[in-house]
């Protein structure tokens, strides 16, 4: 078997918490299906039978997803704090050959043979999915002005076709400038650095990289801690053993750390390579004059998406972005579910716009205007109300005369007559009182407030 | 004139008494085979009327199997009056009516071609001519799939093997030249794997990392694709396993078939790997069956280890030390592209042996290799210049010798190897500077060509596209109706223009190619 997927469904969501707080994030609805749908169906897309979903115990209960692929759920607790890497540990047993990585939260029409090919022609450590980010243009529920959160920037390095990658480091790792191994330089002198990016947090992983981090407990994180280890060992001679063999426990302690590196890892059945690069003239520098072909043994490579939808769903902002772009999304990937659901009854379906989603069982009123909106399932709207750019989830009830532009609507939610909403997000099981009158504001109720 | 009406007189009754129906075709071969001999005889008639000789013809004895008997007596005996009605006046005949009548000759003869092929109601021949038996047991020569490229047919038939073999078929890209219209020519942007799942289940991933790996040029050359070859059949025949109720021997044969499918489908296979899946596939099928499976998975791996190192590894170390005692002292060597035998000749030579002498190498576009021969032979320390093709009349009058690499040695003794090499050559002998040319046998083909056309590789046109100061002229160029691009790969040198082929069986002249390949096949 060639690879097996892994998809992260256990994460908290912690940079939305409003949304999050009631929902698990691999279960907020986008588009009118779950967030864990649309990494799955990439997967299905490319081919894959079988996936290891590692999650919680409670999203696993409420999850059914429609999808021919052999599901292997595997539960972590929810007290256990585990990062992306520690769960990859936690099943390591599971992976017998080469995983690809996804996160629950990305959604994405990429084709997955480029970042694939890339990992198999290279016989590459590591290979991944990057996309230049553009910044959400409208505005967010519950942003007070206009002031941007402040991310921290990501470095990224890449050679000159653009596939290697050199260098990767987070600003928050830097002080205050930009260190380039002189290594690096001398085998690829043309290196362009790029900050517009984002990680698709899809990575293809060698076999022998999981064995490593089991070995190798303090690495909790993949995103933040191992990949960009990976990177640095692309251009960094591994510990020798041979440095001295004065002293006994020298040694020993050189042997423990050495048994960290992750060279030692690598088996070496590469030689099957070995002979037939020698006599190849294909050479991946022009740096220097040293044999060409995968010198290193770690490689890491990138594939930078140029055109095409690619989306961590991790903020709000970003969550609203992804409903706005996932019609048409579902339109190229010719799924024949209409828009409006077939079994919602809309009065007026001359009010409802083209690019908005009515989910099942929904009752729709008369004169109720619904635009650039998705509309969730088993949803009551009532007569007269106007909707426009919003995102109501499942079970909500909208009474006579509402008006709601550029919210987020929970499950459950109750918005009484006549209420004005706008730009604002309404949590779970929240009841809005009759024309009420909320711009920018964000509605939860108290017990899912973060306690300081 | 006598012998002008003779054969025109046996065509129309050779053509008249052909009977329709079952028996056709065999008349017809029949017919054409005749019809050569008489030609033959006729040359031979010619030119013994210059001289005084009037031997009778011969046409009476060649064996004359079967029905036609009641055409062709008619026809001998108007061939037996003709010379000898004409013997007498020999020298009074000029060259001009020689001429004459020859053509005279040739002008019946395809009137006759033409009639039968009027009365022949099978058209399914392809437009190629196939080499008709001359005995019932000889083989008819078919032609390879990858130079039918524009005969629907022939295509269709491969669409189905692939469809059969679940491997998919890869899609020609961009208008080609009409001369190579025959030849596929493929997008190294769009790989085969776009049309296959991943993770691949039908092809084992070895074999689609190392298909990928040559469809992007990162494994290229003769040698080093040969070796990731077996390498990687040594691997698809660990992991493999005897299906119950089978034999080892034929499934196998029958397993490793659409992995070569797909690798021919990824690049097409070049002649060095022909000749090992050759040789493996027949050291498979003659497997003892009472091996057990892990017995015969052993042995076969030792058989492509001893392969391996024989037929490549120490031949390449049999051509280095051959190939040393010609280069000498002072020597200026003049090298093309990057070949690994030529490389490792030069190293060896002035690394461990010390010999003094200095390298040109010529390099071409758009492959320029030769920058990575520049590389290897720099870091050894060894002297190099380095110039492009088109300065090698410039720089020829200071070379003592020209060492070239070969990709396949063709049977009639002409050498396929990079687009460019036969340029090389023929400027070397317009030069008089000795060519050597340094090829393993079992890079032997039986194929024959004289020229580039017909078996050639069509590389992705786009690599032409040059991109200077941001800007690539010919970027837009499948748009532009009336231009077309054309990337060749191999090219075919005349065995007159090279000196000496250095293999490991020896130093030979070109033309004991035959010879090698008859003792090879006298071998095995």
């Amino acid at each position: 078997m060639e690879f097996q997927a892994v998809v992260m469904a256990a994460g908290g969501g912690s940079r939305m918490t409003d949304l999050t707080s009631s929902i698990p994030k691999p279960l907020l609805p986008v588009g009118n299906r779950p967030l864990l749908w649309y990494p799955l169906n990439l997967l299905e897309r490319a081919g894959f039978e079988e996936v290891i979903v590692i999650t919680r115990k409670e999203i696993q209960k409420v999850l059914n997803l429609d999808t021919k692929m052999k599901l292997d759920f595997v539960c972590i607790s929810d007290n256990m704090d585990m990062g992306t890497a520690d769960s990859l540990r936690h099943i390591h047993q599971k992976i017998k050959t080469d995983v690809l990585v996804l996160s629950c939260d990305l959604i994405t029409d990429v084709d997955l043979y480029k970042v694939v090919d890339l990992f198999r022609t290279h016989d590459a450590t590591l290979s991944m999915l990057m996309k230049k980010t553009h910044e959400p243009t409208e505005g967010v529920p519950g942003q007070k002005g206009k002031k941007k959160p402040v991310e921290q920037r990501d470095f990224i390095g890449v050679d000159d076709t653009g596939k290697r990658l050199l260098f990767m480091a987070n600003e928050a790792d830097l002080d205050e400038e930009l260190v380039i191994k002189r290594s690096i330089l001398q085998k690829h002198p043309r290196m362009h650095v790029r900050t517009g990016l984002m990680d698709a947090h899809l990575y293809c992983l060698k076999k022998y990289v999981v064995d490593f981090l089991v070995e190798n407990r303090t690495i909790t994180s993949l995103r933040s801690e191992l990949i960009p280890h990976l990177v640095r060992k692309q251009f960094s001679s591994p510990t020798s053993l041979q440095q001295g063999q004065d002293n006994k426990e020298e040694d020993q302690k050189k042997k423990d750390q050495a048994s960290l590196d992750i060279y030692s890892f690598i088996k070496e059945d590469n030689s099957l390579l070995k002979p037939a690069p020698d006599n190849s003239c294909w050479n991946d520098r022009r740096g220097d004059m040293n044999e060409t072909l995968h010198e290193g043994k770690v490689r890491c490579y990138v594939h930078i998406m140029k055109e095409g939808l690619c989306f961590r769903v991790n903020t709000l902002g970003l969550y609203i972005e992804a409903n706005r772009q996932v019609p048409k999304l579902l339109l190229n990937l010719g799924l024949e579910e209409p828009l409006v659901h077939l079994s919602a009854q809309v009065t007026d379906r001359g009010m409802v716009g083209s690019d908005s989603i009515v989910g099942s069982s929904t009752q729709v009123g008369e004169k109720t205007s619904i635009k650039h909106s998705i509309i969730g399932n088993m949803c009551t709207i009532k007569d007269k109300v106007k909707i426009t750019n919003c995102i109501i989830m499942n079970s909500v009830t909208i009474e006579e005369g509402c008006c709601l532009q550029g919210s987020v609507i929970c499950h459950n939610a109750v918005i009484e007559k006549g209420a004005e909403i706008k730009d604002c997000l309404i949590g779970s099981d929240q009841r809005l009182e009759t024309k009420a009158k909320h711009v920018n504001e964000v509605i939860v109720g108290t017990e899912q407030l973060m306690e300081i | 004139m006598a012998e002008r009406a003779a054969p025109g007189g046996a065509g129309p009754e050779a053509a008249a008494p052909v009977p329709a129906g079952a028996q056709v075709p065999e008349l017809s071969r029949e017919e054409k085979l005749q019809l050569r001999k008489e030609k033959k005889q006729q040359k031979k008639k010619k030119k013994s009327e210059k001289g005084p000789g009037a031997e009778p013809p011969e046409p009476g004895t060649p064996s004359e199997p079967g029905q036609p008997q009641a055409v062709h007596p008619t026809s001998l005996p108007a061939l037996a009056d003709g010379p000898g009605g004409t013997e007498k006046p020999a020298g009074g005949k000029s060259k001009a009516e020689l001429r004459a009548e020859r053509r005279a000759k040739q002008e019946a003869e395809r009137a006759q071609k033409q009639a039968k092929k009027a009365e022949q109601s099978q058209a399914a021949t392809p437009a190629k001519p196939r080499l008709t038996p001359t005995e019932p047991q000889s083989v008819v020569k078919r032609l390879p799939e990858h130079v039918q490229v524009d005969d629907p047919a022939a295509q269709k038939k491969l669409a189905k093997k692939l469809e059969r073999q679940q491997v998919p078929l890869r899609q020609d890209y961009g208008t080609k030249v009409n001369l190579f219209s025959h030849l596929h020519q493929y997008s190294r942007k769009k790989p085969l794997t776009q049309q296959m799942s991943i993770p691949s289940t039908v092809i084992h991933p070895a074999v689609v990392r190392l298909g990928l790996q040559y469809s992007q040029g990162i494994i290229n050359g003769s040698n080093a694709r040969c070796i990731a070859l077996l390498e990687v059949f040594k691997q698809l025949i660990r992991d493999y396993s005897t299906p119950p109720n089978d034999e080892l021997s034929r499934d196998l044969v029958a397993k490793l078939k659409p992995h070569i499918s797909f690798l021919n489908q990824c690049r097409p296979l070049s002649a060095s790997m022909g000749n090992a899946i050759k040789f493996l596939k027949k050291e498979i099928s003659c497997l003892p069956d009472t091996l057990r499976e892990e017995e015969a998975k052993e042995k076969l791996q030792d058989t492509i280890d001893k392969y391996l190192r024989e037929k490549i590894l120490l031949a390449a170390e049999a051509i280095s030390k051959s190939a040393f005692e010609k280069i000498n002292n002072n020597d200026v060597i003049l090298v093309y592209g990057c070949s690994s035998l030529v490389n490792r000749t030069l190293c060896d030579a002035h690394v461990e042996k010390g010999r003094a002498f200095r390298v040109i190498v010529v390099d071409s576009r758009p492959r320029l290799e030769g920058r990575d021969t520049l590389r290897r032979l720099v870091r050894k320390g060894i002297h190099c210049t380095y110039v492009m093709i088109n300065a090698i009349s410039y720089v020829l009058p200071e070379v003592t010798k020209v060492l070239l690499g070969a990709h396949a040695l063709l049977a009639n003794g002409s050498v396929m190897s990079r687009v460019g090499t036969s340029q090389i050559a023929l400027v070397s002998k317009a030069y008089n500077v000795p060519v050597l040319v340094c090829c393993e046998t079992y890079k032997f083909c039986e194929r024959v060509q004289t020229d580039s056309f017909v078996s050639n590789e069509l590389d992705d046109p786009d690599d032409l596209i040059v991109l200077r100061k941001g800007q690539a002229q010919l970027s837009g160029w499948a748009e532009n109706k009336s231009l077309r691009l054309l990337n060749l790969v191999y090219d075919v040198t005349p065995p007159d223009l090279v000196d000496m082929v250095i293999t490991d069986l020896g130093m030979i002249p070109c033309t004991s190619v035959p010879v090698v390949l008859r003792v090879k096949n006298v071998d095995q």
